[in-house]
């Protein structure tokens, strides 16, 4: 896990109330489609998790909604306004106490000696030196990932069927690129209310991914649900993976007999794993979406 | 001149006062990719029941201006995990003071987890949550009355060698008889404040933003609040305070102790800066230079 600055390229209104932002930092980026990242604004206590639309060799595309105070703040930022964003990977990740071990167990036999000597915590310090500004030259050899456990495109064998419902559309679309670059067949399902809440759509359609509109007033492909569009379309896919409003996913999960993966929604308090803010009780017990997830199987997932 | 940040803790050493409190650092264990716990002067578990818990229903967090509340309900693997596993664990990768935060729901129950906690090795305290505002029938029940709190310090005193710590929680009257209750009770030292039970509305749903309606608000905003009890508890009894409530900065680290707290928790802020403790830890010297202060355990309770 790390702290980064990201310098907004680009922020703008590309649907009613959606925001396409394009974030530029000074280290390779190695996200994984359905993670996330978790953004501090200025003035709010907890951070935003939004999920990872597209990546750059340095930077994201993230779609939101502004549906509060805090991402109305988010959208009346400009090209050239910074925001900090906790990462996954950075400096030293996979073991970052356990290098030190050693230290710290004789650390442990000379507890009473009062303060350590500090040189012996320089092996292995992040977090704490990845958001050090004037450190931000120095590198693990792995970039920055993403936040949280994501899709699976790797257990598609031929084609997949990508189900999203308003914003659910984003992340899917960086696992329609990992699909598409692995030679797997992709088509998409969108769902919104509305003709002018579409997003995406264009952007699945110019990597070659044939798109199905659903609309629930009609005002635009089918009228319905995105379960009526699937039911008019008839994909084929062996394997599908969905990203949306609930509701939509108990439906889709529970129409279609092939695999699936759903990326679940909790509100968050760390974003990473140890507050315990956004347990789900699922079939194998209870799992944290931060961290766990987002993305569950859809077995995993108590309907 | 280096900086001496060593405290006394009831005869343990910690190199440095600061500890991430219970429920913001899972059981450390999390964050042992992301951190080098070694810096901390010591780690407050999860706070750890009889038997495994879920937990309160989802959503189970609200944010506030400068705090949020939790309503987790004390989720956690029950206390056998704790000291068969996730205690022992962070012991092979920490060397730092780990303290056990303990809960339960009947006096019962806190002293059967009590001494169990006491038979693990790598527990250096226990720390007893009589404060919790997530659950029912348990938590701040027994921590908001001054006999009851009593009553869970006397049976968890007579099962365990370790240090006990009462964790105190705000929503009381008058928190100096409670504290004077547990230290008359044998505990050896106290942690203040718990959380502050708060609720937040969605007004265009019209509900509690929170499933369980409410929950406990922590961050910057409670600070002012957990200092002046601090103040007034550490005035009051001759046991050690641990400081806690809207910590954020080497600052607030500073005034705790002046205002008479020997080690210092940082809870919410951990949650949205998951550096937070190494970062204040790191700030400290700098600051101390400023201020004149050579010595950390100097300045504790200073402020008459």
């Amino acid at each position: 896990m790390q702290k980064r600055i990201f310098t907004i390229e680009s922020n703008e209104a590309v649907a009613r109330d959606t925001f396409r932002v394009v974030l530029r930092t000074d280290g390779p980026v190695a996200i994984r489609s359905g993670q996330f990242v978790d953004i501090a604004i200025p003035g709010f206590y907890l951070r935003r998790p939004i999920s990872v639309s597209d990546t750059l060799p340095d930077g994201v595309v993230l779609y939101y909604k502004v549906v509060g105070e805090g991402t109305a703040v988010m959208a009346r930022m400009v090209p050239g306004d910074t925001l900090e964003l906790l990462c996954g990977g950075g400096f030293g990740e996979a073991g970052a106490t356990s290098v030190a071990a050693t230290e710290c167990q004789q650390d442990a036999k000379h507890r009473s000696n009062g303060v350590a000597d500090r040189n012996e915590v320089q092996v292995a310090f992040p977090l704490h030196r990845g958001m050090s500004r004037q450190r931000q030259g120095v590198w693990g050899t792995d970039g920055i990932r993403g936040l949280g456990h994501g899709f699976h495109p790797e257990k598609c064998r031929e084609a997949a069927l990508l189900i999203g419902g308003g914003l659910g559309a984003a992340p899917l679309y960086l696992l329609a690129r990992e699909l598409l670059a692995a030679g797997r067949k992709v088509t998409a399902v969108l769902g919104f209310n509305r003709a002018d809440e579409i997003c995406l759509a264009d952007a699945y359609r110019a990597i070659g991914v044939p798109v199905h509109i659903a609309t629930l007033d009609g005002s635009a492909g089918v009228k319905g649900f995105v379960t009526d569009a699937i039911a008019a379309a008839r994909p084929a896919f062996d394997r599908f993976y969905t990203c949306g409003p609930l509701p939509m996913m108990k439906a889709v999960c529970t129409m279609l007999d092939a695999p699936g993966e759903a990326s679940m929604e909790e509100r968050m308090g760390c974003g990473a794993g140890f507050c315990y803010g956004c347990t789900l009780q699922t079939k194998s017990g209870p799992r944290r979406v931060c961290a766990d997830g987002p993305v569950f199987d859809k077995e995993e997932i108590l309907w | 001149m280096v900086k001496d940040l060593s405290v006394s803790l009831c005869g343990l050493t910690l190199k440095n006062p600061v500890v991430p409190a219970s429920g913001t650092f899972g059981f450390g264990l999390e964050l042992a990719d992301t951190l080098d716990l070694n810096v901390l002067g010591g780690i407050s578990l999860k706070g750890t029941t009889r038997e495994a818990r879920f937990g309160n229903p989802t959503p189970r967090i609200a944010e506030c201006t400068a705090g949020m509340i939790n309503s987790v309900g004390l989720q956690n693997p029950g206390i056998e995990a704790l000291v068969s596993d996730k205690a022992p664990a962070l012991r092979r990768i920490y060397g730092g003071c780990i303290i056990a935060n303990i809960s339960g729901y009947s006096v019962g129950e806190y002293a059967f987890n009590c001494e169990r906690a006491d038979a693990c090795a790598a527990i250096d305290i226990l720390e007893v949550n009589v404060s919790c505002p997530n659950v029912h029938g348990g938590g701040m029940a027994f921590g908001t009355d001054p006999q009851s709190a009593a009553a869970v310090t006397r049976a968890v005193r007579a099962v365990t060698h370790k240090p006990v710590f009462i964790k105190l929680s705000p929503n009381v009257t008058d928190i100096v008889s409670i504290a004077r209750a547990c230290e008359d009770a044998g505990a050896d030292g106290l942690t203040l404040i718990n959380t502050v039970l708060g609720m937040r509305i969605d007004i265009k749903k019209r509900k509690p933003v929170i499933a369980n309606k409410m929950g406990g608000f922590s961050g910057p905003a409670v600070f002012p609040l957990a200092l002046r009890m601090v103040y007034q508890v550490a005035h009051a009894c001759r046991i050690p305070v641990m400081g806690c409530g809207g910590v954020a900065r080497a600052e607030d680290v500073l005034e705790m102790m002046m205002a008479g707290a020997t080690a210092v928790q940082v809870g919410a802020e951990n949650l949205r800066n998951p550096a937070a403790c190494p970062e204040i830890i790191e700030a400290l010297p700098a600051l101390m230079e400023r201020l004149g202060i050579d010595r950390l355990q100097d300045i504790i309770g200073i402020v008459e």
